[in-house]
């Protein structure tokens, strides 16, 4: 009887959080499904699930009538460089404030903390006019520097909690073996903590992939990355849904799968560590 | 023990992050706090004097002001209630022995790692245009007046489009939580014969209480920044009813190019900011010392 009930209310559980969860994830299904459809078919009054003539029309159309790949290249520059860079200003500080605590430490990390809380429009006028005079202004440097900037706090936070796990014990052995610094950077943590920088670099790339404040405002025609890119369908004469779902897809692909891979670094660096 | 040596070298370690830092934050919000203070428009060559407090004074006293100061604070608490809702009914029912839970935390996860842009225009146009939108065919089909949901319902129309993105965040992290729920206290609560209800209000919730809260704290930092989702959907309108403070210093500062009036806004929303990151930085701090 009990069993029976267990088994039942698994049951019960299971169609509740099915149907939930594919509501979610409808309009990305939805955008797949539109990207094979003809525009005709993508706004018919009756749209049907499956039956319809699957075209690749639109993902050609995009790719050869807009400079699809130099927008798609200009994130991967943006979000992969700005990571890549982040993490060799971060590593050193987190390793710092890890190994070598003083009382400061802590006020340091909060401090790090509270520049991400600034926001953007209270630097806006003054990055956008310095932007402007030192010629950064739709330029894939200009946004790298600003991703690096404002991912920085969060990359520290993430190696901070991540190098505090790694137990003090084995870097003394390594200098009791007469271990300089670089080797114990080098040999000892890195191969240790490499799990945890791969993660900070994963949660980096995915938050600077979607970042679309400072890349619709900073950018035009040459350095707009894929926010920006699509951004453009928004104008009223693109009524191209089978084209923008095809965009769409293309942009959102890369980032859905990592971020699959990420799920649980993503609670502890979006939390700041205040849950694990 | 850490020697001398060590501590040098941290310090060094530690510095060009503090610099960049420093610079980044430090630099351009002067400027901005010295901008506020002068009459400066890029189409209007010359002026730049000091005027004190009248940029704050025309910025606060436009009415556009408080439109977009009530837009923004529905907009935050709109979209706080509909997640933190959803995601503590998610992470209950994630937590529950059901088949392919994989798959299901791989689908409410979704949303939020697609960009800002493709979720506003997707929405925008797939589901919410009044004549060729979804919800318009469903409205049609069931015999309703379709909604022109930016025309008619503006706000709330961005509400549910950021809400959607940010449900995931609030499940997984209230889902992280409710993972780490001691099961004895719950089977103890069995044996007393207590219901479902009473078992969450008495056990489940205070146990969410702190996740809750640094949910409602880390998304109010994000949902007081809202750009894009109404660039591309509404462009602020139609009037100011989808404007919030971020889109009117944007407007202000890059569409009309009043350099003083855009950045007294500018430091009205570091101050706004300032006061939730407060609370924020209290509830991390602990957990630091912990």
């Amino acid at each position: 009887m009990a069993i029976k009930s267990t088994a039942q209310s698994k049951l019960i559980y299971t169609i509740l959080a099915w149907t939930i969860s594919g509501m979610i994830f409808f309009p990305i299904f939805w955008t797949f499904l539109t990207s094979f459809k003809t525009e005709a078919e993508a706004i018919a009054s009756n749209p049907s699930l499956f039956a319809f003539d699957w075209t690749l029309q639109n993902y050609s159309d995009v790719l050869s009538r807009s400079p699809y790949f130099m927008h798609f290249w200009n994130s991967v520059v943006i979000s992969i460089g700005s990571s890549l860079i982040g993490l060799l200003i971060a590593i050193p500080a987190a390793w710092s404030m890890a190994f070598v605590q003083t009382q400061r430490t802590k006020n340091v990390l909060m401090w790090m903390l509270s520049t991400k809380m600034l926001p953007p429009v209270g630097v806006l006028i003054p990055i956008y006019l310095l932007y402007r005079d030192f010629a950064l202004l739709d330029t894939k440097l200009g946004l790298v520097i600003i991703m690096t900037m404002i991912n920085l706090p969060i990359m520290v936070w993430m190696l901070y909690t991540y190098f505090r796990e790694i137990p003090n014990e084995i870097l003394e052995a390594s200098r009791m073996d007469g271990a300089t610094i670089g080797e114990e950077i080098f040999h000892v943590l890195l191969p240790i903590a490499l799990p945890g920088i791969a993660s900070t670099l994963l949660l980096n790339v995915i938050l600077s992939w979607n970042e679309a404040f400072w890349t619709l405002i900073l950018t035009a025609a040459n350095a707009a990355p894929l926010t920006a890119f699509i951004a453009s369908y928004s104008s009223p004469e693109g009524l191209f849904y089978a084209k923008l779902s095809a965009a769409s897809a293309m942009a959102i692909v890369p980032i859905l799968i990592l971020g699959w891979f990420s799920q649980k670094q993503l609670v502890r660096g979006l939390s700041f560590g205040a849950v694990k | 023990m850490a020697t001398t040596q060590s501590r040098s070298l941290a310090k060094i370690m530690l510095l060009p992050s503090i610099i960049l830092l420093l610079c980044w934050m430090l630099v351009p919000l002067c400027m901005t706090l010295y901008y506020s203070f002068i009459d400066y428009n890029l189409l209007i060559p010359g002026g730049n004097e000091f005027i004190g407090f009248l940029n704050y004074e025309f910025f606060l006293t436009d009415p556009a002001f408080t439109e977009s100061f009530f837009n923004t604070l529905l907009l935050v608490t709109g979209v706080l209630f509909i997640t933190i809702a959803g995601g503590i009914g998610l992470a209950i029912l994630l937590d529950q022995a059901i088949w392919g839970r994989n798959y299901v935390r791989i689908m409410v996860l979704a949303p939020f790692f697609v960009m800002p842009t493709v979720s506003a225009l997707v929405w925008k146009n797939m589901f919410m245009n009044p004549v060729n939108g979804l919800f318009a065919h469903l409205a049609i089909w069931l015999g309703f007046e379709p909604i022109d949901f930016f025309a008619q319902i503006p706000l709330l129309s961005i509400i549910i489009i950021v809400s959607w993105q940010w449900l995931p965040f609030a499940a997984l992290i209230l889902l992280t939580a409710i993972q780490s729920l001691d099961r004895e206290q719950l089977e103890a609560a069995d044996l007393d014969g207590a219901g479902p209800f009473s078992k969450f209000i008495y056990i489940v919730l205070p146990h969410l209480s702190r996740a809750v809260t640094a949910v409602i704290l880390i998304e109010t930092i994000f949902l007081l920044s809202i750009f894009a989702e109404i660039l591309v959907t509404t462009g602020g309108g139609p009037g100011y009813a989808s404007t919030n403070i971020t889109y009117l210093i944007y407007t202000q500062s890059l569409l009309q190019y009043d350099v003083g009036g855009g950045s007294a806004g500018g430091i009205v929303a570091v101050i706004i900011a300032n006061i939730v990151a407060i609370f924020l930085m209290r509830l991390i701090g602990k957990n630091l010392e912990g």
